[in-house]
């Protein structure tokens, strides 16, 4: 069995979600090849190379690849897939872009967003935004599977597999990169966030969202985040939303402030390692998933929490 | 321009799916229905661009269980001008199954875009739009946070890990609507009266000969691991110490 993976990686860093989609990859027991694609990729191959018990690692350089054009993707893997059994894509929104392209083309099933491998042909993956998960055998012979990253831990380093450069495949020839506008944020990334403090409508304003969430979002550098009814409200932009709708996040601690815990946010942020609720009413529905629920007003827990924080040495 | 549309019946997001408790899938007994949300927002996007005379045809395609009717008369309601229903009783067909059944429409319709939710919030694939777009070797813009229509062009903005992508693409295209795309209306009462008059055709698979077996065979579908309730700690300072101490993750 030869099982392929397709690294995530940026400006010539390798992203752990590629050691992380390797470890996954692991569990198919077969020789394991890395595909790093894009453009100037050389430093991002040399790192992918150094991952343990990789055969070797294929490097395919091209503007196309590098504005990450699903064609270009699509076109490239496709041609290299009747030498692999199964194809691995970490579930980034770059991989969910192209990977279900890919499958298609090779008239296969993609299995998506796998948070388990159960053998080389079954795998468990969430459904309704967690609240259930589906065990799935496949029977496709050759499959077209992207990872959630954030389940598997990142395979470890030690290996020297040989880096083989690739012909790039063809371009996108019916879609154009225009530009791109990659938030420069100190913050972390949300869905990679290894903290997220949320806010919800309990702010009562845009202003009070800001004074009270981002201070302590910064202290901790911690990702901000917000549910579906403060984002309704207008106290927090679109793309902070934490929910069924929004976006899934599963960090090492998520500190909900003045939410009360609706079903579709609870879907989005219930596979956090540690929970922490701070609200008011004690009724709340969030303090049921919350490990350690505080129950008070957030104007003045908040600031004794940053007190607290600083004494501590944050 | 004609615009192709794609609707899903699904569990409300407001609805926490429960699973049965044989393991073998969701429940959806006596539970509300909805349009996928993301597929409303794509049909919000595609009445504005008739309403700014950029279409002239907003035909609304869903694939489901004869009571997916209800779900296309949401969509005429808001303003598109007929439905398709592909009725397939029985388990949702999977991702490919749909683009194959999809393409096939496409080739009777001729849309110059399809534009869809960029995914259903039951399955959660995410993948209908793009392996639609495979098959009709067409271009895709996924998660579409703003769409700009020129000649025979598409200009879209999409909502990438960590920022904002724009693309042109040539029309034909498939484009998925992501959350910030728009604001989906609330039909009005005469709208939802006048779409009780639009036409929606009733067909099969065979129709379109398409095979829609499953490639993947569900063994059981479980609930996840359930969340104990935590403690209930005292004070601002007792829960750092706690996080910091016990928890282990400042």
């Amino acid at each position: 069995m030869a099982v392929l993976v397709i690294a995530d990686h940026h400006d010539g860093v390798l992203r752990d979600t590629t050691q992380k989609t390797v470890t996954a990859a692991q569990k198919l027991s077969g020789d394991i090849d890395i595909l790093v694609a894009g453009q100037n990729v050389d430093a991002a191959a040399q790192a992918a190379s150094k991952i343990a018990g990789v055969r070797k690692v294929l490097s395919a350089d091209s503007a196309a690849l590098g504005q990450g054009l699903a064609e270009a993707f699509e076109a490239l893997v496709v041609g290299l897939a009747a030498n692999y059994d199964a194809i691995l894509v970490p579930s980034t929104s770059s991989g969910k872009n192209f990977a279900p392209r890919i499958a298609a083309k090779l008239d296969v099933a993609i299995i998506s967003d796998i948070v388990e491998v159960v053998d080389a042909n079954t795998f468990v993956r969430p459904i309704y935004a967690g609240n259930a998960l589906e065990t799935v055998q496949s029977s496709d012979a050759k499959k077209v599977i992207t990872v959630r990253p954030t389940v598997f831990k990142p395979a470890a380093d030690g290996g020297s597999a040989p880096v083989e450069k690739i012909d790039a495949g063809a371009g996108a020839g019916h879609t154009r990169f225009v530009s791109e506008e990659i938030v420069k944020s100190d913050r972390p990334e949300l869905g990679a966030a290894k903290i997220v403090v949320s806010g919800g409508r309990a702010m009562g304003s845009a202003e009070e969202f800001q004074r009270v969430i981002d201070p302590l979002a910064d202290l901790l550098g911690a990702a901000v985040g917000a549910s579906r009814a403060a984002v309704d409200a207008g106290y927090a932009p679109n793309d902070y939303q934490v929910g069924q709708t929004g976006k899934v996040v599963a960090p090492d601690l998520y500190i909900a402030i003045g939410i009360s815990g609706a079903i579709q946010h609870l879907a989005g942020m219930k596979d956090s390692k540690v929970i922490v609720a701070i609200n008011k009413d004690a009724d709340a529905p969030i303090f049921q998933v919350a490990d350690y629920g505080l129950v008070a007003d957030y104007k003045t827990a908040v600031p004794e929490m940053m007190d607290a924080l600083k004494a501590a040495g944050k | 321009m004609k615009v192709l549309v794609t609707v899903k019946r699904v569990i409300d997001s407001n609805v926490k799916a429960r699973v049965k408790p044989d393991q073998t899938g969701v429940d959806l007994a006596n539970v509300k229905m909805s349009m996928n949300p993301f597929d409303e927002i794509a049909v919000e996007e595609a009445v504005r661009m008739k309403e700014k005379g950029a279409a002239t045809e907003v035909v609304v395609v869903s694939i489901g269980p004869a009571q997916a009717q209800e779900t296309i008369r949401t969509a005429l309601a808001m303003g598109a001008d007929r439905g398709v229903l592909i009725q397939v009783d029985g388990e949702a067909p999977e991702p490919l199954a749909v683009a194959k059944l999809l393409k096939a429409v496409v080739a009777e319709e001729n849309p110059n875009l399809v534009l869809m939710g960029k995914q259903a919030i039951d399955g959660d694939n995410n993948a209908t739009g793009q392996m639609l777009a495979a098959l009709l070797e067409w271009p895709q813009a996924t998660f579409a946070s703003k769409v700009e229509l020129s000649g025979s062009k598409a200009t879209v903005t999409r909502e990438v890990d960590g920022g904002l992508q724009t693309l042109e693409v040539d029309l034909p295209a498939v484009i998925t609507a992501d959350l910030r795309l728009n604001e989906p209306r609330y039909a009005s009462l005469p709208n939802i009266m006048k779409a009780k008059k639009k036409e929606i055709a009733v067909k099969t698979a065979a129709d379109y000969g398409v095979d829609i077996a499953p490639r993947l065979k569900v063994l059981k579908v479980s609930e996840p691991a359930k969340r104990q309730a935590g403690i209930k700690v005292e004070t601002a300072a007792d829960l750092v110490m706690k996080l910091k101490n016990e928890a282990g993750v400042l």
